[in-house]
């Protein structure tokens, strides 16, 4: 249990909060002891829930002045630890801030508060024939403050982008309790970039207050085709040989087989059990658009070796195809007693050798990997199957997950693509950058928040945590393409 | 194709600049050197990008290009277009030597832009230096990059004030399998509604601008979805379209230059009413971009543009004026700590 807050700061914030606004007790705490990213788990000193930006403004202000830090959440349901509690301070939720403030169909925008739900946006969108892009799995629960400071992705960010494509004006407050807008109404703003930078920066430079988002017409057609492999690098192979064949489809998702089997025991999507690896491409737009591409997808799958293509003959077959890729995390937690997302990008033309490298891993490590994950985008989500009760087990877990971490950097790609890098990966960040970088990273965050109140400890790891983890920085930029001609 | 690497020779300048305390401006080829505020800072003070050349790295199947900042825009497009590929966010140079280095740090986009992206959007990661001489790398060469903050994308439109961009990696599209462009004759005032029907319509447009006689929108896409969108939608064919386009978005067409008034870039809400101004119009990514030509004082345009929420600048200036408006205060101080960050010794000054 983390040391009480000052009693005059206790004071203060109770005095600026209504009554349900301050938790203090552990009982009342411990649901926001962790986020998705359960191994690790912290009480904090408090946990404020306030109703308005007003109020969060003055909690900022209060917590400033005493030199208490804050943790920014959402709902909670982030996979690297982000909003996991740190001792010194207190959790700010913006849960209570869920309100759609405006649709505004001639300007296809949604104007909303940051505690508003990701798929909450288009469903008030819809009734203008409008939706809102970026689709994180978690898309039921997860915040649209909590996408933004993860800049997160989905399934259609292959063809319609992250969050920090989507965004198109910014509300939010610094540390000192300074209010600022940046971006606007058009497509561009005064002054540098600043929602680049906040987006994606895991709550270290400011509190997202209101979130003004691009909405796009709704694709009057959509089909998805189902590709079946019997090697898993020529999957890896097919994604990489669609994207060089010029076509960008809205959606580009792999399955291994152990995600397969799981996933058809759990919600019988129709999936072929005996694939070593199944494509999901979906293609939207015009019909005549969808009708061209489906034709030439279908025969460059054929060529690329798949051994069976379906197409989606109907809107229920099409969302059948997805109900199995959207419950495959579910479904592979039911055939192991713990398992372990993983989140790295490789360039998608070394799939076949990276997807090959992390068997060999996961063999050496004596552990299982399923693998299902946006693969149009070079996005890869290994998980590995692990039993926590079995001692050792979640030591090879973690060390299997560092070495596929390294992997995708020599591969030339990331430790992170979208889950962001929080507590989880702070080690891994030593890996991909060396110390300039992270002075300069450092540097930005004193811009920002000079006495590092917001979210400490996550995302940027200090320069002595690396000297002690004792990593050597991968030059992946050395290993790239060797073999590629220069000119 | 000529590669140069001038890193080394670069970063040296900055190291001997703040041995001796002194100021540089960092310059590509100097296309857009009127977008300038002040008056051109001396020959010994320009630190050129433009010897600093070269493609580096390009997989066509993996639609990412690498390229040092001083390679010409044109060479870039060029070695795309050898593979069906293009920049989607169609810069405009402004000038055959324009750079990609000087393009993005002006981030500027064409007129795809609504429908595909901005130039930030397609940046991926850059090598940097910073004010202190250090050469640094953020970003990669992957699409999906959470690592770190995005300073990469903080380089677009940052006008070589945090440092000098030595290469970036950038995301490219295949193009489009046909375009067509159509034409329409609408009266003024129903213009603005028009497209806003248009944009609402996802009808595969990838352009919608307004020249003050007529509507042109380009759609992009499989022949069959062309022809059908035409079937509904109406409207002429424009002939010799690509050169259209290319003159529009290089401002060669003879209304974006007269010298005796201002022409003014104003970013607003595709659907915000007409600004109350006086002045001529064009219109650009269906109605978010407004050009005008005016002899309006730059406060007056300012507070208008405030009134409906977006933003102006000056982009041709007839006359000695401010070009954009201040920031409010506390956005203002965090960009000077945001600048000092990168630059503690304020080495770099805008060119
Ligand atoms: C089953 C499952 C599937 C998932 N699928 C995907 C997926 O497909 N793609 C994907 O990208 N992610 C996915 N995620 C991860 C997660 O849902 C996203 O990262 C999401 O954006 C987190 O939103 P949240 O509201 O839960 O934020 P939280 O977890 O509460 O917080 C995340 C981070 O954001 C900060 N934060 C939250 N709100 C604010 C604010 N208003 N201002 C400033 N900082 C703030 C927190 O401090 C923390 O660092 C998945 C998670 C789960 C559990």
């Amino acid at each position: 249990m983390p040391e009480a807050l000052p009693p005059e700061v206790l004071k203060r914030l109770t005095a600026c909060l209504p009554a349900d606004a301050l938790l203090t007790s552990v009982e009342e705490m411990t649901p926001y002891e962790c986020d998705g990213f359960s191994p690790y788990r912290r009480l904090p000193r408090a946990v404020v829930l306030p109703h308005n930006e007003q109020q969060v403004q003055a909690v900022l202000r209060i917590c400033h002045a005493a030199g208490i830090a804050v943790v920014a959440r959402g709902a909670g349901t982030g996979l690297s630890g982000g909003a996991l509690p740190v001792e010194t301070g207190i959790v700010l939720s913006l849960a209570r801030l869920n309100r759609i403030v405006a649709i505004d169909p001639l300007n296809r925008t949604a104007r909303v508060q940051p505690g508003v739900r990701n798929l909450a946006i288009s469903t008030a969108a819809q009734p203008y024939g409008l939706y809102y892009a970026p689709d994180p799995s978690s898309q039921l629960a997860c915040t649209i403050g909590g996408n933004v400071a993860e800049n997160s992705g989905g399934v259609h960010c292959l063809k319609y982008g992250l969050t920090t494509h989507n965004l198109l004006e910014l509300r939010w407050i610094s540390m000192a309790g300074d209010r600022m807008t940046v971006g606007g109404s058009g497509l561009d703003g005064p002054g540098y970039d600043l929602m680049a930078l906040l987006t994606g920066s895991e709550g270290l430079l400011g509190v997202i207050v209101e979130v003004v988002v691009r909405l796009l017409p709704t694709p009057p057609c959509a089909r998805a085709l189902l590709a079946s492999f019997d090697r898993i690098e020529t999957a890896g192979a097919a994604v990489a040989g669609i994207i060089a064949a010029g076509i960008v489809p809205a959606g580009l998702e792999l399955m291994d087989n152990a995600s397969i089997r799981a996933t058809e025991a759990f919600v019988q999507a129709g999936y072929p059990v005996e694939a070593a690896a199944i494509l999901i491409c979906e293609l939207d737009g015009r019909v005549e658009q969808v009708d061209a591409d489906c034709g030439r997808v279908e025969r460059l799958l054929t060529q690329l070796g798949a051994t069976e293509v379906r197409q989606s003959a109907s809107e229920a077959e099409r969302k059948r195809f997805w109900a199995g890729r959207k419950a495959a995390f579910p479904a592979v937690g039911r055939i192991t007693p713990d398992y372990y997302c993983m989140d790295g990008t490789i360039p998608r033309h070394r799939l076949a050798e990276v997807l090959a490298r992390i068997a060999t891993l996961a063999a050496e490590h004596g552990l299982a990997v399923a693998n299902v994950f946006h693969a149009g985008d070079g996005n890869l989500h290994p998980l590995i199957l692990f039993d926590a009760n079995q001692p050792g087990q979640l030591e090879q877990a973690e060390a299997l997950g560092a070495r596929i971490l390294q992997t995708c950097i020599e591969a030339g790609g990331s430790i992170t693509g979208e889950h962001g890098v929080g507590v989880e990966k702070i080690d891994a960040m030593c890996l991909q950058f060396g110390p300039d970088e992270l002075s300069q990273f450092h540097a930005v965050k004193r811009a920002f928040d000079p006495d590092g109140l917001l979210n400490p400890g996550k995302a940027v790891p200090s320069l002595n945590r690396c000297a002690e983890f004792g990593a050597m920085h991968v030059h992946a930029n050395t290993a790239l393409h060797p073999g590629l001609e220069h000119f | 194709m000529t590669s140069h690497d001038q890193s080394l020779q670069l970063r040296d300048q900055v190291l001997a600049a703040l041995a001796a305390a002194e100021t540089l401006h960092i310059r590509g080829s100097g296309s857009k050197a009127f977008l300038r505020e002040d008056a051109a800072p001396p020959a010994s003070r320009i630190l050129s990008v433009s010897d600093h050349t070269g493609v580096t790295g390009y997989e066509p199947s993996e639609l990412v290009i690498t390229v040092r900042a001083g390679t010409p825009l044109r060479q870039v497009e060029t070695v795309l277009a050898e593979h069906g590929q293009m920049l989607a966010f169609e810069p405009p140079g402004f000038a055959a030597g324009a750079s990609m280095g000087g393009t993005l740090a002006c981030g500027l986009s064409g007129p795809r832009r609504p429908y595909t992206g901005s130039a930030r959007d397609f940046m991926l990661g850059c090598r940097l230096l910073n004010g202190q001489g250090q050469i640094l790398s953020f970003g990669g060469q992957v699409i999906k990059n959470v690592a770190g903050f995005d300073i990469t994308r903080l380089m677009a439109g940052s006008y070589g004030t945090l440092g000098v961009l030595l290469e970036v990696s950038l995301k490219v599209l295949p193009r489009p399998e046909a375009e067509r462009t159509l034409v329409f004759d609408l009266a003024a005032d129903t213009v603005l509604a028009r497209m806003s029907d248009w944009s609402r319509g996802a009808w595969p447009l990838s352009a919608l601008a307004y020249d003050g006689e007529r509507v042109l929108m380009r759609l992009s896409g499989a022949e069959a979805a062309l022809k059908a969108s035409h079937r509904h939608l109406g409207g002429e064919v424009l002939a010799e379209a690509d050169r259209f386009w290319q003159q529009w978005r290089e401002q060669e067409l003879p209304w974006f230059h007269d010298p005796a008034v201002s022409l003014w870039r104003l970013s607003l809400a595709p659907a915000s009413p007409p600004p109350e101004l006086p002045g001529h119009w064009h219109l650009d990514w269906g109605g978010a971009l407004r050009w005008l030509k005016t002899t309006a004082p730059a406060e007056r345009i300012f507070a208008e543009t405030a009134r409906l929420g977006g933003h102006a600048r000056c982009f041709r200036s007839a006359v000695r004026q401010p070009r954009q408006p201040p920031l409010p205060a506390p956005l203002a101080a965090l960009q000077q700590r945001l600048r000092t960050a990168f630059d503690p010794h304020g080495v770099f000054q805008p060119d």
